[in-house]
């Protein structure tokens, strides 16, 4: 760096062009690339997906994919009806959700309301390490702990599988609390110490001031937390293939039955050496599709819920 | 002023209460008090007694001794820092919300000792209101804002509707607001948000207001509207006041205390309180240099 002394005329060369540093343009560039990669790779997905399903649904009825109770492309007797991956999926996300919201928001508002600075600080991250714990872990916690668990507490004679829905649920719930409350806990820490503090003068106890200001001001991020749980869940693959097991062959309208989700279902089916161009290896894409169209669905709902609940803050 | 159960108050009644034997007067809905309450009468509300007051280590706040009358406006005035915010919040255990926060010494409020440790500070928030120097609504309707104290104190209340009117009325907010009282309390302008802040702390019928800087965002016109209304509003309740602007203290409070900040032999700043009178005698016959000092512009 040149000195300049104070006084002294900057020299005229400084204003000119052409001085700037080569390495902008390569950062700019890679910047560019990368947009462009992230962008084409899904439009690739989208495509891959798509060209397969559409030839699926020239063998096989829509009507049938959807009405149908049984899903058995593997066995001999092929029957093509999605419901019972359908239904093994949506019970799964719901026994994960039902747990893991409110465990979730109720560490959030612990975190976020109650807890000491300090304790908050040596909590906070050890929630965003449990977040990273790999699923399989998860799914052998489940198979080898919670499910004899349950089967033991099981207050009927009406004894869960081995594998079945509910400890697949349970698991998840648990599995995406800390992604739930981290989530929630960052939104709630957003909303201005101003309210809280009008809150309090107004004679709120810390509940209310947790319950009906901040809970309240902090809802499009509450709602963003919980749909980013929702749908770890519902694309959750390892939990469910280790404890809930792959019958696809009926609707598990119990979550007691084993039965395995859309994509436990795919993780078994790609395993196995499916010819490429066979309708059961499109089926592989035809059920990735459904899957991918409730993602979609899920995170359309949840741009619309974060703009509505969005508060401003100055 | 301990009571586990918050009991209800009612609001168009006489609060009822099980306390144990309060004085009389805080028990008295201001709503209800005799319209022409004489102005400047002598009873104390509340009392300093050599209160020092502590963020940590740091001591903000070094031996001040005050009574607040009823049914006046006191206003605090002083330069930046010198620790005003830090005594108002202290009259109705404000504080409290800052890890690290402490008060040393009595403060009472009608003889009873606020940090007394029966005393639960948030029936304290309901007898002892606080507006503060940013309008802060609730991101709610204004009349959601308006019913959020009277929700959450459990009064009984009859007709919320009545209410929120009164209490819209009460603030000289009606006017402007009574078409769109369901909606957002962020659309007003920050002179209206500011009156919805007042109207939000009268409904719970408090009987001390505390306001700090509440103008300091606020253009001429939405301050004079403001000043206006304290000064109706101190027919029926004592409101205490921090400005830095002193033509306001000097405008609408009855008496006038003038803190400063001062550095003691250890090189530490603590606020201190250097003068306390009437405001007139404190703008037009101080009896301290530095108070004359200050009001004439020539420090601080
Ligand atoms: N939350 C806090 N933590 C630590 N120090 C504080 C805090 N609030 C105020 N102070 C300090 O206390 C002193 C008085 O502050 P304050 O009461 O806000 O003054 P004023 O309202 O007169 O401007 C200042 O030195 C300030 O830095
Ligand atoms: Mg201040």
């Amino acid at each position: 760096m040149a000195v300049i002394t104070p006084g002294a005329p900057v020299p005229a060369a400084s204003v000119r062009r052409g001085r700037r540093r080569p390495g902008e343009r390569v950062i700019e560039g890679f910047l560019v690339l990368a947009a462009v990669v992230s962008i084409a790779t899904t439009i690739g997905i989208v495509v891959s997906l798509l060209f397969p399903t559409v030839e699926f649904f020239g063998e096989v009825s829509i009507i049938e994919f959807v009405t149908g109770t049984q899903w058995t492309p593997l066995f001999s007797i092929k029957q093509y009806g999605v419901l019972p991956l359908l239904v093994g999926t949506l019970w799964v996300t719901l026994i994960a959700t039902v747990i893991a919201v409110p465990l979730g928001i109720g560490a959030a508002i612990y975190l976020s309301e109650y807890a000491r600075p300090g304790t908050r600080k040596l909590l906070k991250p050890i929630l965003e390490v449990l977040a990273g714990i790999p699923t399989v872990v998860y799914g052998f916690f489940a198979l080898t702990f919670l499910n004899p668990l349950l089967i033991d507490l099981w207050p009927s004679d009406d004894k869960p599988e081995f594998q079945n829905l509910l400890v697949a649920g349970i698991a998840m719930g648990i599995m995406i609390v800390p992604t739930v409350a981290s989530l929630a806990e960052d939104a709630m820490s957003a909303v201005p110490q101003s309210l809280r503090e009008g809150a309090y003068a107004l004679a709120s106890t810390k509940m209310q001031v947790a319950t009906r200001v901040v809970v309240p001001g902090a809802l499009s991020g509450i709602v963003a937390a919980i749909v980013l749980g929702v749908s770890r869940a519902l694309g959750e693959t390892m939990i469910v293939t280790i404890a809930a097991g792959l019958k696809t062959d009926g609707i598990p309208w119990s979550p007691i039955d084993g039965a395995a989700t859309m994509t436990s279902f795919i993780a078994g089916a790609a395993q196995g050496d499916l010819p490429v161009d066979s309708l059961d290896y499109l089926t592989i894409f035809a059920v990735g599709t459904t899957l991918f169209l409730f993602t979609f669905a899920l995170n359309a709902l949840s741009i619309r819920l974060v703009r509505k609940f969005r508060e401003v803050y100055e | 002023m301990s009571d586990p159960n918050r009991k209800a108050p009612d609001v168009t009644d006489t609060v009822s209460s099980t306390r144990p034997a309060p004085p009389p007067v805080a028990l008295v809905n201001p709503a209800n008090r005799n319209e022409g309450a004489p102005r400047g009468d002598d009873e104390q509300v509340l009392r300093l007694e050599d209160v020092n007051i502590f963020y940590g280590d740091y001591q903000a706040v070094r031996g001040v001794d005050m009574t607040i009358g009823r049914h006046q406006i006191t206003a605090l005035i002083g330069p930046s820092g010198c620790g005003k915010s830090t005594v108002l919040r202290s009259l109705n255990r404000m504080n409290d919300l800052i890890p690290g926060a402490r008060v040393a010494g009595r403060v009472t409020y009608h003889g009873e000792d606020l940090y007394a440790r029966e005393v639960d500070p948030i029936e304290v928030r309901r007898r002892i209101g606080m507006v503060f120097q940013k309008p802060n609504p609730f991101p709610k309707s204004i009349y959601d804002n308006i019913a959020y104290g009277p929700r959450v104190t459990g009064m009984r209340v009859s007709n919320m509707d009545e209410l929120v009117e009164k209490a819209l009325r009460r603030a000289a907010l009606w006017d402007e607001v009574k078409d769109k009282r369901k909606q957002s309390a962020l659309a007003l302008s920050g002179g209206q948000q500011q009156r919805l802040c007042i109207a939000r702390t009268i409904a719970v019928s408090p009987e001390v207001i505390l306001m700090d800087e509440p103008c300091s965002a606020l253009d001429p016109i939405a301050t004079s509207k403001i000043e206006d209304l304290m000064f109706e509003l101190s027919r029926d309740y004592t409101i205490v006041i921090v400005t830095h602007n002193m033509q306001q203290a000097a405008r609408v409070s009855h008496r006038t205390a003038f803190f400063t900040a001062e550095v003691d032999e250890q090189g530490e700043r603590h606020g201190r309180l250097i003068e306390y009178d009437t405001t007139n005698k404190i703008f037009t016959n101080p009896a301290q240099k530095r108070t004359e000092e200050y009001i004439t512009g020539r420090f601080g």
